[in-house]
């Protein structure tokens, strides 16, 4: 038997809109919090119609002050709420590092589990869009290194909707990272309703056995694009979708490369303490003796991320995917 | 702008009446309270200063000259209101509800000494200057979005208002009039740097203008001042009418730490003439002599009492069972997410444990 489940076609923003919608139906203690998310929606309208509906006292226009924000939502978190707190740009989070670092990340920590703070942070992220400086920061290696915070990324509606759900349901502090890319890059049948995806796992995208790929966000285009060209010239790609930063899925990263022997490494942000290195050690710890070649890392530079004219130089390209899938199946 | 924000004080450094508005309220009763939990938190701090001389805690941060800011305004905060101290602030967190005991396990290094009694809204200690105004504001704001008439208090010095978060806490509590009051303890000195170091405004108090908030300005030895004007500002917000700005003008006689030597950025001597003259336990000394409210035997008593008590706390902190390394690992996430677990199975085979 099957049963119906309605959908719609949504673009991931419209799907993080709909997934924050859902929580707060459900959820009287879930209020939504941030620069420009009442009233306008949020700049990228994240937030559209959600002051309509819940009103100002749970979608809230902050003063413009990201530490504030975070600052006051740990007090809310630990008293009951459970704020959706959108930092306009990831770019932007560096004033609230502070209150992330020493206290949302380590309350639960410091009190033996007494005080905790379930917060989400939602942070749009990534090149490629032509926004002005700053604003296309892909800093979550910051966080992925800070202890007590979970990092996911979805890169599609679907999983953003279920994603954003798990997030707003764990206890503890989740950076949700939004890749600004895919906000309107594809529509996707989305079910209506509360659905979950789980935090902590991975997806393969696509089964192949001769190399791993491994990306998250914005980055999963690029490498499907890849893994298309590379199947043209007979090499066949076990494509991840890594969806959770930290934690990492272990299992599905060395069960894929335990079957493939080979890996490539996807990521937008500088490659010097990324996410590719704590892969790669992630595969050494696991599958040193199956590697039938070293691992290929394609990612942002060790480099601010250049103003718009250059982002196309920095950002890893399909070509670049391509010329690392052929170095290690020729090793 | 002192005399738009003038000190305002209920008994001068003698003991005798300033301002008698209260005078009815100002019992015998209440009196010998407040002036039992100042000598407890001196006794306590007088201790830990010891201990940690001897080496059975660790680097202790003294707060005696402060006692009639912390106590006055902690003793008119009730049930299931919020308390947000930095690492000096241990006078108000003991008078709020934190036992002797939890208190001195936090400066053993202890994690229980973070974690308050059942049922006390009390958060640890906050490192990062500053940084609490912000919860405060939020709590409070939760206090308010629920509808209950519980109110916030949170405790700063006088260099945490050049800190960005102090401002961010401050219209953050006005923009959304949470019941929040923001109490900070001007002991003119962050660390070694003089408040003339660090802002050019005659008062703290002011600050609260910006922000179309109350500002009081007080003698925070005058523990009189500081409870009844504190109650005030907690009436007010549990009201609705928004949050104050309290400036309890007072002084560390001590060092910063005990990792510090004051003698290298101020004359000591101003400490020991302080004792004599403006000292917060004195002051009420004196005026309960004036008033005949004083009683040598009953002094004598309650010192013997608190300081068995404050020896009991001691020998619970130093009897109590040694933290297990399990308490490193297991309090990060709700659940260890597998480098968590990976990495303690590790570390209690490198043990043997295991």
């Amino acid at each position: 038997m099957t049963t119906l489940v309605d959908t719609k076609k949504l673009t991931m923003v419209q799907a993080v809109t709909d997934g924050m919608r859902v929580m707060m139906k459900e959820h009287e203690n879930v209020i939504v919090l941030g620069e420009d998310v009442g009233q306008n929606g949020g700049v990228f309208r994240a937030t559209d119609g959600l002051v309509a509906e819940f009103g100002e006292k749970r979608v809230i226009d902050t003063p413009l002050a990201e530490s504030g924000i975070i600052g006051t939502s740990i007090g809310l978190a630990m008293n009951g709420f459970k704020p959706i707190a959108e930092m306009q740009f990831l770019g932007f989070i560096y004033p609230a590092f502070n209150q992330i670092m020493t206290h949302a990340s380590r309350i639960r920590a410091r009190t033996l589990g007494h005080f905790t703070v379930p917060m989400v942070i939602r942070a749009p992220f990534g090149a490629g869009v032509r926004a002005p400086e700053i604003h296309s920061d892909s800093v979550e290696a910051l966080f992925t290194g800070m202890p007590g915070m979970k990092v996911v990324v979805p890169s599609n509606p679907y999983d953003a909707k279920g994603m954003l759900v798990s997030a707003i349901e764990d206890p503890d502090p989740v950076l949700f990272l939004e890749p600004m890319r895919c906000y309107r890059s594809t529509k996707m049948d989305v079910p209506e309703g509360k659905y979950n995806v789980p935090l902590g796992k991975a997806a393969r995208l696509q089964e192949g056995s001769d190399v791993t790929i491994f990306a998250y966000g914005a980055m999963i285009e690029v490498v499907m694009k890849a893994a298309k060209t590379a199947e043209e010239k007979g090499i066949k790609c076990d494509v991840i979708d890594l969806r959770s930063l930290y934690p990492l899925d272990r299992e599905m990263i060395a069960e894929s490369v335990q079957k493939t022997g080979r890996a490539v490494i996807v990521h937008e942000a500088p490659g010097t303490g990324g996410l590719g290195e704590t892969i790669m050690s992630l595969i050494n710890d696991t599958s040193f003796l199956y590697m039938k070649a070293p691992i290929e890392r394609v990612t942002g530079f060790d480099t601010p991320v250049p103003m718009f004219a250059l982002e196309d130089h920095y950002l890893p390209s399909a070509d670049r995917v391509v010329q690392a899938i052929e170095k290690v199946t020729q090793f | 702008m002192e005399k738009l924000f003038p000190k305002m004080q209920i008994i001068n450094e003698n003991g005798e009446w300033n301002d008698e508005t209260y005078r009815g309220e100002i019992t015998e009763e209440l009196t010998k309270e407040l002036y039992t939990k100042m000598l407890r938190s001196r006794l306590f701090d007088r201790k830990g200063v010891n201990l940690q001389r001897q080496g059975r805690i660790g680097t202790y941060v003294p707060f005696e000259g402060q006692e009639a800011s912390q106590i006055g305004s902690a003793m008119v905060m009730g049930e299931g209101d919020w308390m947000f101290p930095t690492y000096r602030d241990h006078a108000a967190t003991m008078t709020f509800g934190h036992s002797l005991k939890t208190l001195f396990l936090y400066w053993k290094g202890r994690q229980e000494g973070c974690i308050p009694p059942e049922g006390k809204n009390i958060f640890p200690p906050a490192v990062p200057i500053a940084s609490q105004l912000l919860h405060a504001t939020g709590a409070a704001w939760a206090e308010k979005l629920k509808g209950t008439d519980r109110a916030s208090i949170v405790y700063f010095g006088d260099g945490a208002t050049s800190e960005g978060d102090f401002h961010e806490g401050l219209n953050f509590a006005s923009v959304f009039n949470a019941p929040v009051v923001f109490f900070n303890q001007n002991n003119g000195f962050a660390i070694s740097v003089p408040i003339e170091k660090q802002m050019k405004s005659k008062t703290i108090a002011q600050k609260a203008v910006a922000y179309e908030m109350e500002g009081v300005r007080l003698d925070g030895n005058d523990v009189f001042a500081v409870y009844f004007h504190t109650r005030t500002a907690v009436e007010r917000a549990r009201k609705g009418e928004g949050p104050t700005l309290i400036e309890a003008v007072t002084w560390r006689y001590g060092a910063h730490t005990t990792a510090d030597d004051p003698s290298k950025y101020r004359n000591q001597e101003e400490s020991v003439n302080r004792r004599e003259t403006t000292d917060p336990i004195l002051r009420l000394e004196r005026f309960m002599k004036n008033e005949n409210m004083w009683d040598e035997k009953w002094a004598l008593d309650l010192q013997e009492s608190l300081t068995l008590e404050i020896e009991a706390a001691v020998k619970e902190m130093e009897e109590a069972q040694a933290p297990h390394y399990n308490d490193v690992f297991d309090h990060v996430f709700a659940e260890n997410p597998w480098p968590i677990e990976s990495q303690k199975e590790a570390y209690a085979h490198s043990r043997g444990d295991r």
